[in-house]
């Protein structure tokens, strides 16, 4: 089906339904309820950054997955979008269509050259050189650029700006012809609210859309290559293959796919700053890939949504939340209790990330998709016992 | 006819001549044996053959083409193959994989952007693969991965690797280093095999005097970075200079 073979088939038709029903999915508890405020996640500013941080996942580990080349650098090419998607805003309009597709191609012509020359070094050389382009393009951006990027202050659209394609009756606001990004509909069913927003799902699309396109490439002759540049270098090249040119595409495939993120956050939010280039960013990249299973199709997204997942939702939590748990516990337990996890919560939940960063790395060194993959075996191997095959395949 | 051509071929590296003022050149549809004592410089000179090495001076052509100054997957495309003392193989991919991957680069050239149609749908590559893995006996073993076959089946793969390509030089690196008796046995007639079915041309670096002898036509003896002497497997056996080569090496 589409071109693909029924497993892969099944897996992207799990990501559709999952895309396409996670404002109803992450929404497990009643709205009113405490648990619903605290572990809720599926309202459209959180739902927006697990899908565009997931294709941001998804194309650099078309580059870590395949070929292991490490950049520490992608997040220049997120920022490199945000700024594109922006000034299309000031210059054109506010239809989002063109901002994209700007900020998919500046991405790409910068990739080719951060690429070109970072890639005449393998290994550790490689991410020190991708983490220099990209402090590069976060100093420049923060003060050499200010006329193109308003520095500190982020880049916005001014009531000045020309948008010379703007009519009278356009949204002000971003919008695919005339379909707002923020605009939303609501459904109340008993106790839950559920709120579906056009920007959210036009993310989705892509993040089906790129996703789809990530299966075909994992399966191509271009992604065996990039595989056995992986494996061996030496053999590459004595059975005739110039490795450079398909590291070389690999690597602008990825940076057009963190483009596109970076285009879709500012369609969603129609300002953007150099912090977006900064190197914890394109740390939080690598993260989020090894958290989920490198080199898996599906992994990248799993940790690209549990990252913001933590971000968003252990940050939200405060000691007065905390008290509100452990109420039924005397006083002192109370206060006992709340002061162990304090660290834990609130701005403290780069130590939760940590903690289970270690956690995942030492004892399931393939990600979230490997610890799925145990889960699984178990289960199957009750069942039948010849299901070993299907649990020691490689994690796709 | 020769097909490869070394001519006056120095290489220095500080203080040490690794090859001093080499000639050589391997004849179509024979097997041609470099041996030497340690140190002899033979393994310099196979570098030097396929591009990883640039000589001082000389010159090395290959079907009348130099092959100087090449990076090794140009020296690949124009129909040298190599076997490596330690099997290079894509030991993370399947066994299937590991031969395809030589097929593309035969078909497509060194780079070609491919589109997203799957490696699958690539019929009369697969069908090409299979027949080499039939032909090498691992067809049964085409959906392992490479890494956990033994040491011989890793040669095997290399050798079938090599080989789809049709080169029309297979360069030899120690092929049997470090093998069990059996495992030596097994390469040496499938050697052998290749020889008599496909006739390609053969340059063989080897210690193993046993492998030497039951394969070469031509041996060319290396003694400190120069040819000794080179002559038939008869002739070398019973040669002063051969004798008195590896003496020497074993008084030290």
């Amino acid at each position: 089906m589409l071109g693909l073979n029924s497993r892969d088939f099944k897996l992207f038709v799990i990501v559709c339904i999952m895309a396409l029903a996670a404002p109803i999915i992450l929404n497990p508890f009643p709205t009113g309820s405490a648990l619903g405020q605290s572990f809720n996640a599926g309202y459209p500013a959180l739902l927006q950054r697990f899908v565009i941080f997931g294709i941001l996942a998804i194309g650099f580990n078309i580059l870590f997955g395949l070929t292991g080349y490490l950049s520490f650098g992608h997040a220049a090419f997120l920022g490199i979008g945000s700024y594109s998607a922006v000034w299309m805003f000031k210059l054109l309009s506010y239809n989002v269509l063109p901002a994209i597709l700007l900020s998919v191609i500046m991405a790409g012509i910068f990739s080719v050259v951060i690429g070109y020359i970072s890639l005449r070094r393998s290994g550790i050389y490689f991410s020190i050189l991708t983490l220099a382009f990209a402090q590069m393009s976060y100093q420049l951006a923060y003060s050499v650029l200010t006329p193109l990027t308003n520095g500190e202050t982020g880049l916005q659209v001014y009531n000045g700006d020309p948008q010379v394609l703007m009519s009278a009756g356009d949204p002000t606001i971003p919008h695919l012809f005339g379909i707002t990004m923020n605009g939303q509909s609501q459904l109340d069913i008993a106790g839950w609210s559920f709120t579906f927003q056009n920007g959210y799902y036009l993310a989705a699309i892509f993040l089906i859309a790129s996703f789809y396109l990530s299966i075909r490439i994992f399966r191509s002759p271009m992604g065996l290559m990039l595989r056995a540049i992986k494996s061996n270098q030496t053999r590459m090249s004595y059975v005739g293959l110039n490795t450079k040119p398909y590291m070389l595409a690999a690597f602008v495939i990825s940076g057009m796919y963190a483009g596109l993120a970076g285009g879709l956050l500012a369609a969603m939010d129609p300002l953007t700053g150099a912090e977006r280039m900064f190197w914890t960013a394109s740390g939080e990249i690598v993260v989020m890939s090894i958290l989920g299973g490198v080199g898996t199709l599906i992994g990248p997204v799993l940790g690209a949504g549990l990252i913001k997942y933590l971000e968003n939702i252990v940050s939200k939590i405060n000691d007065n939340v905390l008290h509100g748990w452990f109420s039924f516990m005397p006083d002192w337990m109370d206060n006992l209790f709340v002061t162990i996890i304090h660290p834990f919560i609130g701005k403290g939940w780069h130590l939760t990330l940590g903690l289970l960063f270690m956690a995942v790395v030492i004892f399931l060194p393939g990600g979230l998709v490997q610890g799925g993959q145990k889960i699984m075996g178990k289960f199957s191997r009750n069942k039948t016992s010849d299901a070993k095959d299907g649990a020691d395949t490689p994690a796709e | 006819m020769s097909i490869l051509e070394v001519k006056g071929v120095n290489k220095r590296f500080g203080g040490l001549q690794a090859l001093g003022d080499v000639n050589l050149s391997v004849h179509e549809n024979t097997v041609h044996a470099i041996i030497g004592p340690n140190g002899a410089g033979k393994s310099t000179l196979l570098n030097v053959l396929v591009g990883k090495l640039i000589p001082d001076s000389g010159s090395v052509t290959f079907d009348g083409q130099s092959v100087l100054g090449r990076k090794p997957y140009e020296i690949a495309q124009m129909g040298i193959s190599r076997v490596f003392q330690t099997p290079e193989i894509f030991a993370d991919l399947s066994v299937m994989d590991n031969v395809l991957i030589p097929c593309f680069a035969k078909r497509d050239g060194a780079f070609k952007m491919h589109g997203i149609e799957s490696v699958s749908s690539e019929k009369q590559l697969i069908e090409q693969a299979e027949q080499m893995l039939a032909e090498v006996k691992m067809l049964d073993k085409r959906n392992m991965i490479a890494s956990s076959m033994s040491r011989g089946d890793k040669r095997r793969l290399e050798m079938a690797m090599c080989l789809v390509q049709e080169p029309r030089l297979l360069l030899l690196d120690e092929p049997t280093a470090g093998m069990a008796r059996a495992d030596t046995e097994n390469t040496i007639q499938l050697l052998k095999d290749i020889r008599t079915q496909r006739g390609i041309t053969m340059a063989i670096i080897e210690h193993d005097m046993n492998v030497v002898f039951s394969l070469a036509d031509r041996i060319t003896v290396l003694a400190q970075g120069t040819p000794l002497v080179e002559d038939t497997p008869d002739k070398i056996k019973n040669h002063p200079k051969v004798r008195e080569a590896y003496l020497g090496e074993a008084q030290v």
